[in-house]
């Protein structure tokens, strides 16, 4: 059997020497990617970002233990920073993921952010691909929230989880520009602990404010209220109706019946005990409204054009950088060019008309 | 390109200390390596589905609980069944001289007792690693 027919049996080691491959950029494991990506596109992605040490492993472990428990499948990616200093890096996030090491439905892998060609995106993008071939029902992304890099990766999930915790309201509020944008889903981990009722009620205060300003289409549904099957209500005045549990509709037109309108998803908050699984049911109730939601409103299928973009746009631009710093002539080139557009010589685009022209005589 | 080695570094056994093995974890970093850290109380079998699924080079097995006799060997055979056959394996901590053939027979490279050298470690095991690097 090819690594390609083992990957997609499932066989755990197998996909592991295939996630290696593909993380490196190999020939082997481009010719993989060729091989399999027919089968992918069919597992539901979850990012899970946040702030360092909120719990985010820890509430990885319980999701995928509650989503094992419903039959279905999980892959588990834990991504940490590269050192900048040595290059080497310390993959931690399997001490607080025990439940699931021996379960064969559950395959977790660790990623260095590494100084990637292409960017950490496009190669957590492969081995989710590979993940997603070997019949995954479920991918988890775990990623710190800190850089951009993190952010880019969360734009390869379906559905994105933003973990805080109590007592981190400075820092919510520091971090609201960049992580209130991404989250479908808002979890205040660590409920055990003083202050989570509050958590919540700022959480749920800033996003709808942040909505508000949006002036994103409303109302938004809660995802209990996605799964009842109510339809949004087609009006556009960007208010919704109240805190936290204001009902569809509230105050606007009723929907039209079709389900083909705008629809917009009103991000639950949802507290959790990660330790002990408390909320975590709760949870991944809401990952699955979201997707149903996405699925529902065309957002899925839209997803797939701008995910097939930017995968195209992303190997092309890696393979040209790729092209320049792997010939030494053009590299050369490369340098003078540089040098004199920074002399004000030469504008830029003519610099980079001049390299494009050099890789493709080079190339035939 | 180059590519990082990867290292398990792994606690089996029951002993609650994590101090050497976060040191050699630290070490291994700051030394260019990519390590996976198991966290306490792995039992072998977890152990060699961590070293699978994360296709690592290296299994360093770090132990004080004198238990190493049984648990070495056993996260070796585990490791070879799955397939994982060009794996380096290191094992550390308190181990007496007398256990050191044993160990190397059931197919550890590396022996080092308390007070190893850290670098002498990561020299080793650059030296060692059976799979190519970068490859
Ligand atoms: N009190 C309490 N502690 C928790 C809870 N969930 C996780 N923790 C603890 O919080 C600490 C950090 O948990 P992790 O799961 O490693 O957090 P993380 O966000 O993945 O951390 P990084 O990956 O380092 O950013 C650990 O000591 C956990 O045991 C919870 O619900 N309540
Ligand atoms: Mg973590």
């Amino acid at each position: 059997m090819s690594l390609a027919d083992s990957v997609l049996a499932g066989d755990r080691r197998a996909v592991a020497r295939a996630i290696t491959l593909v993380e490196n950029g190999t020939p082997e494991g481009l010719a993989l990617l060729r091989a399999i990506y027919a089968r992918t596109g069919r597992a539901h992605v979850i990012g899970v970002t946040g702030p360092p040490g909120v719990g985010k492993s820890t509430l990885v472990d319980a999701v995928a233990t509650a989503v094992r428990r419903d039959g279905q499948t999980v892959g588990v990616i834990a991504v940490d920073p590269t050192s900048p200093f040595s290059g080497g890096a310390f993959l931690g996030d399997r001490v607080r993921m025990q439940r699931g090491v021996v379960d064969p439905g559950v395959f977790i892998r660790s990623l260095a952010t590494r100084g990637r060609l292409g960017g950490l995106s496009a190669a957590a993008r492969d081995v989710i691909h590979v993940l997603d071939a070997s019949g995954r029902d479920v991918i988890l992304v775990e990623t710190v929230g800190a850089g951009q890099a993190e952010v880019e990766v969360m734009e390869l999930a379906h559905t994105t989880v933003v973990v805080l915790a109590p007592g981190l309201g400075d820092e919510i509020q520091a971090i609201k520009a960049g992580i209130l944008e991404i989250g479908d889903v808002f979890v205040v981990n660590k409920a055990d602990r003083e202050g989570a009722d509050r958590a919540v009620a700022e959480l749920r205060f800033m996003i709808d404010m942040g909505r508000w300003r949006e002036g994103a289409p409303g109302p938004w549904l809660r995802p209990d209220e996605v799964k009842a099957g109510h339809e949004p209500g087609a009006v556009s005045t960007g208010v919704r109706a109240g805190g936290t549990g204001a009902a569809a509709g509230g105050g606007g037109a009723p929907g039209d019946g079709t389900g083909a309108g705008p629809a917009g998803w009103t991000p639950p908050v949802i507290k959790t005990v990660a330790r002990d699984g408390e909320g975590v049911g709760e949870l991944v109730e809401a990952f699955r409204a979201h997707r149903w939601h996405l699925a529902r409103t065309g957002g899925l299928e839209a997803r797939r054009q701008r995910d097939a973009e930017a995968e195209v746009r992303e190997v092309l631009l890696a393979r040209l950088v790729a092209a320049i710093a792997g010939d030494e002539r053009i590299q050369r080139l490369h340098g003078d060019l540089v040098r004199r557009v920074a002399a004000r010589e030469l504008d830029p685009h003519s610099a980079a008309e001049a390299l494009l022209e050099a890789v493709r005589t080079e190339r035939s | 390109m180059d590519r990082p080695i990867r290292v398990l570094v792994a606690k089996p056994g029951l002993d609650r200390h994590d101090r050497g093995a976060k040191v050699l974890a630290r070490a291994y970093r700051d030394a260019g390596f990519e390590v996976i850290y198991t966290g306490l109380d792995r039992s072998p079998e977890e152990i060699a589905e961590m070293a699978i699924q994360e296709d690592v080079d290296v299994v360093a097995l770090s132990i004080l609980s004198g238990a190493h006799d049984v648990l070495v060997p056993k996260v070796i055979r585990l490791c070879r069944e799955a397939g994982a056959d060009d794996v380096l394996f290191l094992a550390g901590g308190i181990i007496p001289d007398e256990d050191r053939p044993r160990l190397t027979e059931a197919g550890v490279a590396g022996v080092f007792g308390p007070g190893s050298d850290l670098d002498e470690i990561i020299r080793f095991t650059r030296e060692n690693v059976r799979r190519k690097v970068p490859r």
